[in-house]
């Protein structure tokens, strides 16, 4: 009875991580593809990725985003830190929804809100600066969510034993809070990395003419036709993000656990 | 001088008032206890003189002066918190470092301290250990020490043994006298256990609804309680209807329900015809088969039934119901071995007490 039931539990299992990962894996797959066509497997080859790094338009757009994704995660955690720590240190109901809304709104109403308000209200022109502003916006939330959760499991009277103890507020935070929430600080910021980086919706809005980051320039390409180029390109990112990722959950298991 | 002086403190939460009005002074290099129920005050008074709040009314001082705007970091009182409080990414040495570090200490000079002070609290292994590898009573040496190390004017101890189990929390008690004993460091306690507020205390505060409603030595607390309230809160005790018959320098003479005519140590001050209570410990109340025989004159005796009876291993209590319905409990050492009790329930006894114990209270 319970062989059965395991049985069934692994092959339910089996499937659905099945749909999830067989298609990624076809993209990776047909990057190494010796032929033009998504189609057959004709035989291995480097060379969509030898195409890829003389693509002047593709590094471009890659080292634009990698621009983007470097600033807008230091300062996101920079600012998500401090809303970090102000979420968990006054109880305004407030202030958490403040924060966190960026991260709760669909993705096509963020771009939109950001789109308007940049021309319309800063009258700013559209480019990497107002994608960056706008990569910034939605990954600050993120930062907060995990360095408050961090928080959240710490006995209060550390802070106040600190204090007690002779540590004046500054010193409270460099030799205690700060180190404490340090993997909570580290997994956001690789978090926001990894969000900006392949972030499509809303730097597609907010990005404007002629600016292009790998996302854009990928859904660009595939206008015209999906080359293993494409594929290419994509396992580079898809590999990259899931880096962060597993190095994110390494720092801090518990605050990605509790608030995903 | 006092060390501390607490003068007049009043602290408010919204409607609630948390302290109402406390005034005490706690000496130098006494062990000084605030007891109470939970929700009392005492902790409230304990953060006020640690910095972690301020009075809304009414001033601390130290050494004569006013703590008032003066920082936790910039007072010379330490606390070892309820649950410790260890910075859990420190070892133990660095723990107790802590606030040498922070008073600008030289390294060689931290050392040594360090090794002093995890010595006076009998842990010199684990060194190395990060807190969460630690076990209780473990931890709460570590605190202890990280309290002591840079020699504070006073320490504060929020209820430092309540996570220890039974037999560990006698231990650090006599450890505690001891330490308090050795370092003469002021030690001001917080607990809601009157246990361990008698063993530990030179001289103890007894709090209610922010209020202090006694503070007194720990023999004159449990001997001569001032109200109902403290003669419940410390130990058992016996409460009867009574009345002021005579008051005399010699004696008071109350009228007792159920017992009648009773004899009690003077209290002058109290006028005659004062409703109250007559308390009695149960241990004062001498029980007997029949009549009750003494070497001294036992001048109060009373009949009853036995009730029902208590075992708890060195003694055994007795609940007697005299004729009119009202209960009392004497106490019995079992000095002899392998015997639960002396009596049966429902056995006619006989209970005395002399006329030097129990105490007449009239709020």
């Amino acid at each position: 009875m319970s062989t059965r039931r395991s049985a069934l539990l692994w092959a339910t299992s089996i499937a659905v991580y099945a749909f999830l990962y067989i298609p990624l894996a076809v993209v990776v797959l047909y990057s190494f593809n010796d032929s033009r066509l998504n189609a057959e497997w004709v035989g291995f080859t480097l060379d969509w990725y030898r195409t890829l790094f003389h693509d002047e338009e593709m590094l471009q757009a890659g080292a634009n985003s990698l621009m983007i994704a470097f600033v807008a995660s230091a300062v996101s955690t920079l600012l998500g830190t401090m809303a970090g720590i102000a979420m968990h240190r006054f109880k305004l109901r407030v202030l958490p929804v403040l924060v966190v809304t960026p991260v709760a709104m669909p993705e096509i109403l963020l771009g939109v809100s950001l789109l308007i308000f940049f021309v319309q209200v800063l009258n700013l022109t559209l480019g990497l600066f107002s994608v960056l502003i706008a990569h910034i916006t939605f990954c600050v939330g993120f930062v907060a969510i995990v360095v408050r959760a961090r928080l959240a499991g710490m006995d209060e009277s550390i802070f106040e034993a600190a204090r007690d103890l002779g540590a004046t507020p500054w010193q409270t935070f460099r030799l205690v809070t700060f180190p404490l929430i340090l993997p909570g600080v580290i997994a956001g910021a690789l978090m926001a990395f990894t969000l900006s980086i392949d972030d499509f919706v809303i730097t597609f809005f907010t990005a404007g003419v002629g600016v292009h980051t790998l996302p854009l320039q990928i859904y660009s390409m595939i206008k015209i036709a999906v080359t293993p180029e494409v594929n290419a390109v994509s396992t580079l990112l898809m590999t990259l993000t899931l880096g962060l990722i597993i190095l994110a959950s390494r720092l801090a298991p518990d605050a990605l656990r509790s608030e995903s | 001088m006092a060390l501390l002086e607490i003068r007049n403190v009043v602290r408010r939460f919204g409607d609630f008032t948390a302290v109402d009005g406390v005034s005490l002074e706690v000496a130098s290099g006494e062990f000084f206890t605030l007891l109470g129920p939970s929700g009392c005050g005492k902790t409230t008074l304990l953060r006020m003189i640690a910095g972690f709040d301020d009075p809304d009314q009414g001033d601390l001082l130290l050494d004569g002066k006013s703590l008032r705007d003066i920082p936790p970091e910039q007072r010379p009182i330490h606390t070892v918190f309820q649950s410790y409080a260890l910075f859990p990414h420190l070892s133990v040495v660095e723990n107790v470092a802590f606030p040498l570090r922070m008073a600008k200490v030289a390294p060689a000079e931290i050392q040594r301290r360090v090794q002093e002070a995890l010595a006076s609290v009998h842990l010199s292994e684990k060194q190395r250990h990060l807190p969460h590898e630690l076990s209780g009573g473990q931890k709460q040496r570590v605190a202890l020490a990280r309290g002591l190390v840079n020699r504070p004017r006073l320490l504060l101890l929020d209820e430092p043994l309540g996570a220890l189990d039974a037999k560990l929390r006698e231990e650090m008690q006599v450890e505690l006298i001891n330490l308090q004993k050795n370092v003469g460091i002021t030690f001001v306690f917080v607990t809601h256990s009157q246990a361990e507020a008698l063993a530990l205390s030179h001289r103890i505060a007894v709090m209610n609804q922010g209020k202090v409603e006694q503070l007194d030595e720990p023999s004159r607390l449990y001997g001569f309680p001032r109200n109902r309230f403290v003669a419940d809160f410390i130990g058992k005790i016996n409460m009867l209807a009574a009345t002021v018959v005579a008051s005399g320098s010699d004696h008071l003479e109350l009228d007792v329900a159920g017992v009648g005519r009773v004899l009690g140590p003077p209290q002058p001050a109290m006028p005659v015809g004062t409703r109250g209570q007559f308390a009695v410990r149960p241990e004062q109340v001498r029980i007997g088969a029949g009549s009750v025989d003494s070497a001294g004159p036992l001048s109060n005796r009373v009949k009853g039934r036995i009730l029902d009876f208590l075992y708890v291993g060195d003694v055994t209590t007795y609940l007697v119901e005299l004729e009119n319905g009202t209960r009392l409990e004497a106490l019995l050492p079992n000095s002899a071995p392998g015997r639960a009790k002396f009596f049966e329930t429902g056995d006619p006894v006989e209970l005395a007490w002399s006329a030097e114990v129990g105490v007449f209270l009239d709020a």
